[in-house]
């Protein structure tokens, strides 16, 4: 095989992206029985298909060790540092969508905007002497926009799971977190900012600049002509 | 380039530097990251290394020089003092760029209370002459006008503060000076709040989680209403505030726009002096100033924690970082003081751009 492309394992990510593919003309299956992580495409030859995690895919495609790979946008911008200079984006799928927001407890009535969350962190600071805790687990997205607003007297705190359930917790004051829906967040008495989405994210076929592209060009090239996408720039300087 | 190179042109600064009257100083590599935190805030976790102590909790690899130069100093220095200082800095580099992420910083600072502006042409000059070889382009600056500035702004106190909390970081600052000088209409969910205020009933919402009180959210509230009562900052001094802002100029010509803007804004007068007796400073020194660069906005972006002069030395090669870079931090030596503070002026000197510029040359 000459073109590996990551997809994610499970879920509904793994059969949007099938259904992606396959109504393109790609078919694209797994293999061996339901807890079996393998798989094959049909219909154009020289793909192989690895079955990945979506927040590894950004890992190996960093590392080159996939050529292409399907995860979200907001994963790779995450979890690459100077993302655009390690993969190309190819494609966004239009599906998986979700926004990174920030999110306060709604009794907050004074707090809707990122003005007022940078004026409530910095009364906060000198009431309580440290900084507004803001739990997330996207630390480089959420701290890449904080400073690009200009917001101050805040600390991120690592939260890998139940964000929403922290401020509760007594152990940050507000969240950056993904919601789809925000039903999440109102179950746990939160309110989105009103003028601060960090990152618009959806599922993404990126390339990895950093692959061996030898034999994998003509393959791509096949392939992008059956999902009738154009040739991401990268990949020509190859 | 060799860091056996690298430190033979370190030590030949570090030398200079003795030589005019810096006491020999070392710090801590490992440094207590919350200190550092307090200053910098979250920004500086994308920069420094950060690694966990067991007893001593999280640690930074040393960024720069001048915060345990600051704290050395603060906790037992002589007064006045001249300080030297040689060593590694590590600064994590978040983009594919061929910029180093650990390299030598070799520095001078003058703790000095007798005359700023003598301590701050002091400062330069001795750099300016060290690395008058390399023909670089000086760039200088002075934020304590703009701060003078706003604090003369005709408005309300906690404008002031909340403007000068955000002197460095020129996009809030931006915004807030907008909003307050009624530029850009508030936000409509500010205006829903102010008229339920109005009427008397505040939305309802869910029940009180966090630890942020029911006293400190009916604070804000009240600091909003009172903030909406206040009129606007004048037309003509924002437009002053802006002419500042954007005044880029040799130096001369730069000091008299700045004394035909005191005419309308007098409570800058004494920082224009300020400027204007460095000037003559620098000038008795050897400087030649008819055409050093003054930008009233340096500094405000990358140079965060300095409050007066401000300077840098790029090379013609603008993909290199500042070659050499320093100013005056008064505020800084008070937050790292406990109570006490002294009026202090630094510069570093990074020598693996100086090697790297003499071998091309």
């Amino acid at each position: 095989m000459t073109l590996k492309i990551g997809v994610p394992s499970k879920g509904r990510l793994m059969e949007k992206t099938f259904d992606w593919f396959g109504a393109r003309g790609v078919q694209m299956r797994r293999t061996g029985n339901e807890r079996e992580y393998s798989g094959a495409v049909d219909g154009i030859e020289g793909i192989q298909m690895v079955l990945l995690s979506a927040g590894e895919i950004p890992r190996e495609l960093s590392a080159g060790r996939i050529h292409l790979g399907v995860t979200g946008s907001d994963l790779v911008r995450d979890k690459l540092a100077d993302w655009s200079m390690q993969v190309a984006e190819v494609a966004p799928l239009r599906f998986g969508h979700a926004d990174l927001i920030l999110a306060v407890p709604s009794c907050w009535v004074d707090v809707d905007t990122l003005d007022d969350l940078d004026a409530a962190a910095s009364a906060f600071r000198r009431t309580h002497g440290f900084r507004l805790r803001i739990a997330t687990k996207y630390h480089r997205l959420v701290r890449d926009y904080l400073t690009a607003n200009g917001v101050a007297d805040y600390q991120l705190v690592d939260s890998q799971g139940a964000t929403e359930g922290t401020i509760r917790n007594l152990t940050a004051e507000a969240i950056a977190d993904i919601t789809s829906t925000g039903e999440t967040l109102r179950a746990n008495h939160l309110k989105v900012l009103e003028d601060a989405v960090i990152h618009r994210s959806q599922a993404t076929l990126y390339a990895a600049r950093n692959s061996d592209w030898d034999a994998g060009l003509p393959v791509l090239r096949t392939l992008l002509g059956q999902l009738g996408l154009a040739m991401p720039d990268l990949i020509h300087r190859h | 380039m060799t860091k056996a190179a690298v430190r033979l042109e370190a030590e030949a600064i570090f030398a200079a530097f003795q030589a005019a009257g810096g006491v020999p100083v070392e710090a801590d590599i490992l440094l207590p990251a919350e200190a550092l935190l307090d200053l910098y805030g979250e920004d500086i976790r994308a920069r420094a290394y950060t690694t966990q102590d067991p007893l001593r909790g999280e640690m930074m690899l040393r960024p720069d020089f001048t915060v345990p130069v600051v704290q050395a100093h603060m906790a037992d220095g002589a007064d006045p003092a001249r300080y030297a200082y040689m060593g590694e800095v590590f600064r994590k580099q978040d983009s594919l760029t061929p910029r180093a992420s650990e390299y030598f910083q070799v520095g001078f600072e003058v703790f000095d209370r007798a005359s700023p502006e003598q301590a701050d042409a002091e400062v330069f000059a001795l750099i300016s002459d060290l690395l008058a070889p390399l023909s670089l382009n000086p760039t200088t600056g002075d934020i304590g006008i703009l701060m003078a500035a706003v604090r003369a702004l005709d408005t309300t106190p906690t404008r002031i503060a909340a403007l000068l909390r955000h002197v460095w970081r020129p996009r809030r600052f931006r915004h807030l000076l907008d909003r307050y000088a009624g530029r850009v209409a508030p936000h409509p969910a500010r205006l829903r709040l102010l008229k339920a205020l109005d009427e008397g009933k505040l939305p309802k919402t869910g029940p009180h989680i966090g630890m942020r009180s029911a006293s400190e959210i009916a604070a804000r509230i009240h600091a909003l209403a009172e903030d909406a009562d206040t009129p606007p900052i004048p037309a003509r001094q924002a437009e002053l505030l802006d002419d500042l802002l954007s005044l880029t100029a040799p130096s001369p010509v730069a000091l008299e726009r700045l004394r035909d803007m005191a005419v309308d804004m007098p409570a800058i007068s004494a920082a224009v002096e300020r400027f204007a007796d460095r000037l003559s400073a620098m000038a008795a020194r050897g400087i030649d100033v008819s055409t050093l660069p003054f930008e009233m906005g340096h500094g405000r972006s990358t140079l965060e924690y300095y409050d007066g002069f401000v300077f840098e030395f790029h090379s013609s090669d603008l993909s290199l970082p500042s070659i050499a870079a320093g100013g005056r931090y008064d505020a800084l030596t008070q937050v790292l003081g406990q109570g006490r503070s002294i009026p202090a002026v630094g510069g570093m000197i990074r020598p693996h751009l100086v090697a790297q510029l003499k071998g091309a040359a």
